[in-house]
């Protein structure tokens, strides 16, 4: 029990802290002192406060939409371990809820951006719907990799079991963490697939989407953010204690620092994507997911090569 | 029959008596042929009010012979409009869609009349924004996007109407006037020349020098008092100085619109030096104060040119290392090469002007083509050209041009001696009456054109301003055809247009 309570405890700070080492590697990049470490977590705190402003445009689908995206990611934040620890849930094929789990969340999102009868967020919805249906190959052939190695369908399973792996598994581990890192990215809108600190509306994908939603309802479609990417970064982070070190002490900071940094330094460091080469990022990853799955299967089957 | 009066940027004003009155149709037959040469561009065609009813004045540059031409035609009060000359030279738009908003005068077969900018003195007063007729395109498959005109952080109001099939843009409709401040009304409201010159000063907030050096050498050509060359050559510095700063504002805005931040803050870090350069001369980052007609009230010290010295050359240095290490960078070149494509023969067809002329290969610089102060005796400029029209070319321009305004204040600072002697400004001097006259002025974003006349007494009655903007909006309309309209930020930027420059 203790071990869930440090689990859960674990993946809080991880979603609390990535926004934060964010920030403050860009900053430091940049030459500047930066804002608070956990400004963020302010600005949300801020917007708990407020009330929320609807469009008479919109309907109920708006207004359900942000408990959809925050109740779906809080379910599938609970499935997932840190390195050796326990997941509060867990069951046999709960790798494939959780990937549908988020489905839902962006599908949520992506009705209520098209509720409100906007043409910008029309053109966000459009967007994410085309890069979540492209990204979703990859997301599935990364997790059934896992699954191939470990003969488990859950995450505790897998994780729990990975660390009985041999040592030839280190390229695919690696590799793994890379594709679930790159669809982090994606997933939470990032340099170089989409730029959250953007002010101009015809270019954002995720931003554009919540541009309608004010005050506890942006709330939770933020937190919402953080905990999928906590999501992402602990299962990057996973991949890659599977074959250095498989503890949590190890794999949590890993988590906060590999992925913040990583995030920071790109968005410092190189422009964004033209738009129409985004598919062509995303079809990169997924051909690197199906790589990564059929060399796994080639050393699982001991096939020499 | 002589159809112009030619004279050139440097001589003084032009009686209004030497300047030809013609007939319109013949006029008209001459420009249909005149123009289609490369060399030549309308800097100015506007029509002011007399006894027999309107009289029109156009003034065209040639590029090549440095000439500037000048005619005028009144046509018969009863007659019923005039035949466009849009409709077979582009450039002329802006031209006659604000003489037929002020005046109501019809132009035949003109391809797309609609109101310029609202202005507040136009003639159909049911025009109005909302009532704008934006362009239409029926179809299932195609969506509007509408931008504006407010937008979303620190820029001015303007709409932009997107038609677009998926996220490829067919059609931008670009609507203006929002700005309208009546500021051509407002510099004949009474003689005081120095609230003039501080109108000049704000007509486009980011290009107050260039406005106020077009002012100054318009007043001063309305007199013949002799300007210090010492004076021509602070003006030449100022300009330059504002040019550098805004090129290199420009070159991190595109890299905030790619989300590239490092670039975009080496940038903000230059342009803060150079224009606080500026403030330490004149109290002003943006020059304001620093041009007046005949004299300064902030002549250069040896402190001062020593200031300028040494920051100018630090910029420059790091600059040019910022220049170098844009140039390599892939993700940036996939950004903005192939972008955003207006090609040469489009941007001579609408009469570009400036920077994004030359990114499109068009040698269109008044400094070397109708140069005026330093560039007319000291110094000869060699203008930068770039042949893609792509944003990436519009880029590099900027990137060159800032290292070469740079050498131009440093070589100009190494030149100059203070000699303390410069007269104050001059707002009483008598200026020549019954004349027109005009000044061209490359200011960073382009050519400006202030155009005023005279009456009997030599008080300016009328005042026409052109920002290179006016010319230029449509280039950016032309640029995002067929891009995605993602693209449109980068492409907005790469031109940098003025509103309150078109809006007036």
């Amino acid at each position: 029990m203790l071990v869930r309570l440090l689990n859960t405890l674990l993946m809080i700070v991880v979603a609390l802290s990535i926004t934060g080492v964010i920030n403050r590697t860009r900053a430091l990049l940049a030459g500047r002192k930066g804002i608070r470490f956990f400004q963020h977590v302010y600005n949300v705190r801020l917007l708990l406060r407020k009330g929320a402003v609807y469009s008479p445009t919109t309907t109920v689908l708006f207004r359900i939409a942000p408990c959809v995206y925050l109740g779906a990611a809080i379910i599938a934040f609970l499935f997932i371990p840190i390195a050796d620890l326990e997941p509060v849930l867990s069951f046999h094929g709960d790798i494939i809820l959780v990937a549908y789990l988020l489905a839902l969340s962006r599908i949520a999102i992506v009705l209520a951006a098209l509720d409100t009868g906007s043409s910008f967020e029309g053109m966000g919805a459009a967007r994410e719907a085309l890069y979540g249906a492209l990204v979703e190959p990859a997301l599935m052939m990364g997790l059934a990799t896992f699954a191939l190695f470990c003969g488990y369908s859950s995450f505790a399973d897998i994780f729990s079991t990975a660390q009985e792996m041999n040592t030839n598994l280190t390229i695919v581990m690696l590799l793994l963490a890379y594709v679930f890192l790159i669809i982090m990215i994606i997933e939470s809108g990032r340099v170089p697939v989409d730029d959250p600190r953007t002010h101009l509306e015809l270019t954002m994908i995720h931003e554009v989407m919540c541009l309608d939603y004010s005050g506890i309802d942006l709330a939770m479609i933020n937190i919402a953010g953080w905990l999928k990417n906590a999501i992402w970064a602990v299962i990057a982070a996973n991949a890659v204690s599977v074959v250095m070190c498989f503890h949590w002490e190890f794999a949590t900071p890993l988590a906060i620092f590999g992925t913040g940094i990583t995030i920071g330094a790109i968005e410092s460091l190189r422009a964004r994507n033209k738009l129409s080469r985004n598919i062509t990022y995303i079809l990169t990853i997924v051909a690197m997911s199906a790589l990564v799955l059929l060399t796994g299967f080639l050393l699982y089957q001991n096939i020499d090569i | 029959m002589k159809l112009y009066h030619i004279t050139n940027n440097t001589a003084s004003a032009v009686a209004i008596s030497d300047i030809p009155e013609v007939d319109y149709m013949e006029l008209y037959r001459d420009l249909e042929e005149r123009m289609t040469s490369e060399s030549y561009h309308v800097a100015h065609y506007f029509a002011t009010e007399i006894d027999r009813g309107l009289k029109f004045y156009i003034i065209l540059l040639n590029d090549e012979s440095s000439e500037v031409l000048i005619s005028s035609f009144v046509p018969d009060y009863y007659a019923e409009g005039l035949a466009s000359l849009t409709a077979i030279h582009a450039q002329f738009h802006p031209f006659e869609r604000e003489i037929n908003e002020l005046y109501g005068v019809p132009f035949h077969n003109h391809p797309w009349m609609k109101p310029l900018r609202f202005s507040h003195d136009r003639r159909n007063k049911l025009s109005t924004m909302d009532t704008y007729p934006f362009y239409t395109i029926e179809g299932d498959e195609l969506h509007e996007v509408n931008v504006g005109p407010i937008h979303a952080g620190i820029i001015e109001p303007g709409a932009f109407r997107f038609i677009c099939n998926g996220e490829q843009v067919l059609h931008l409709e670009i609507a203006l006037g929002y700005q309208h401040r009546g500021v051509e009304g407002e510099m004949i409201r009474d003689d005081n020349r120095l609230r003039q010159t501080l109108i000049a000063e704000s007509v486009a907030g980011d290009t107050a020098v260039g406005h106020a050096t077009a002012y100054a050498e318009l007043v001063e050509k309305l007199s013949d008092k002799v300007v210090d060359q010492n004076l021509k050559l602070e003006r030449m510095i100022a300009i330059e100085l504002e040019r550098i700063a805004m090129h290199i504002a420009d070159t991190g805005a595109l890299g905030t619109d790619i989300g590239f931040q490092l670039y975009q803050v080496a940038c903000e870090a230059l342009r803060t030096v150079t224009i606080n350069t500026t403030q330490a001369w004149c109290g002003n980052r943006f020059g304001k104060s620093l041009i007046r007609a005949f004299g300064t009230n902030h002549p250069l010290t040896e402190a001062k040119c020593e200031l300028i010295r040494k920051n100018i050359a630090d910029v420059r240095r790091r600059y040019e290392e910022l220049r170098s290490d844009i140039l390599d960078d892939h993700t940036l070149l996939a950004r903005f090469e192939q972008c955003g494509l207006v090609p040469r023969a489009e941007m001579q067809r609408i009469g570009g002007v400036g920077q994004a002329a030359r990114a499109s290969g068009l040698k269109r610089d008044i400094r070397a083509t109708h140069p005026s102060g330093y560039f007319a005796t000291e110094h000869s400029h060699e203008p930068i050209v770039k042949h893609d029209g792509d944003v990436m070319s519009r880029l590099s321009v900027r990137l060159d041009e800032v290292l070469q305004s740079a050498d131009y204040v440093l070589q100009a600072l190494a030149e100059y001696k203070p000699s303390g002697r410069l007269s104050a400004p001059d707002y009483e001097a008598k200026l020549q009456p019954e004349s027109l006259s005009f000044s061209l002025v490359e200011a960073w974003r382009g050519e400006i054109c202030h155009v005023a006349l005279t009456d009997k007494e030599g008080r300016i009655v009328k005042y026409k301003i052109k920002d290179p903007s006016l010319h230029n909006w449509l280039g950016l309309a032309i640029a995002v055809r067929s891009e995605g309209i993602s693209d449109f930020p980068i492409n907005n930027k790469s031109f940098n247009l003025s509103y309150c420059g078109h809006d007036l």
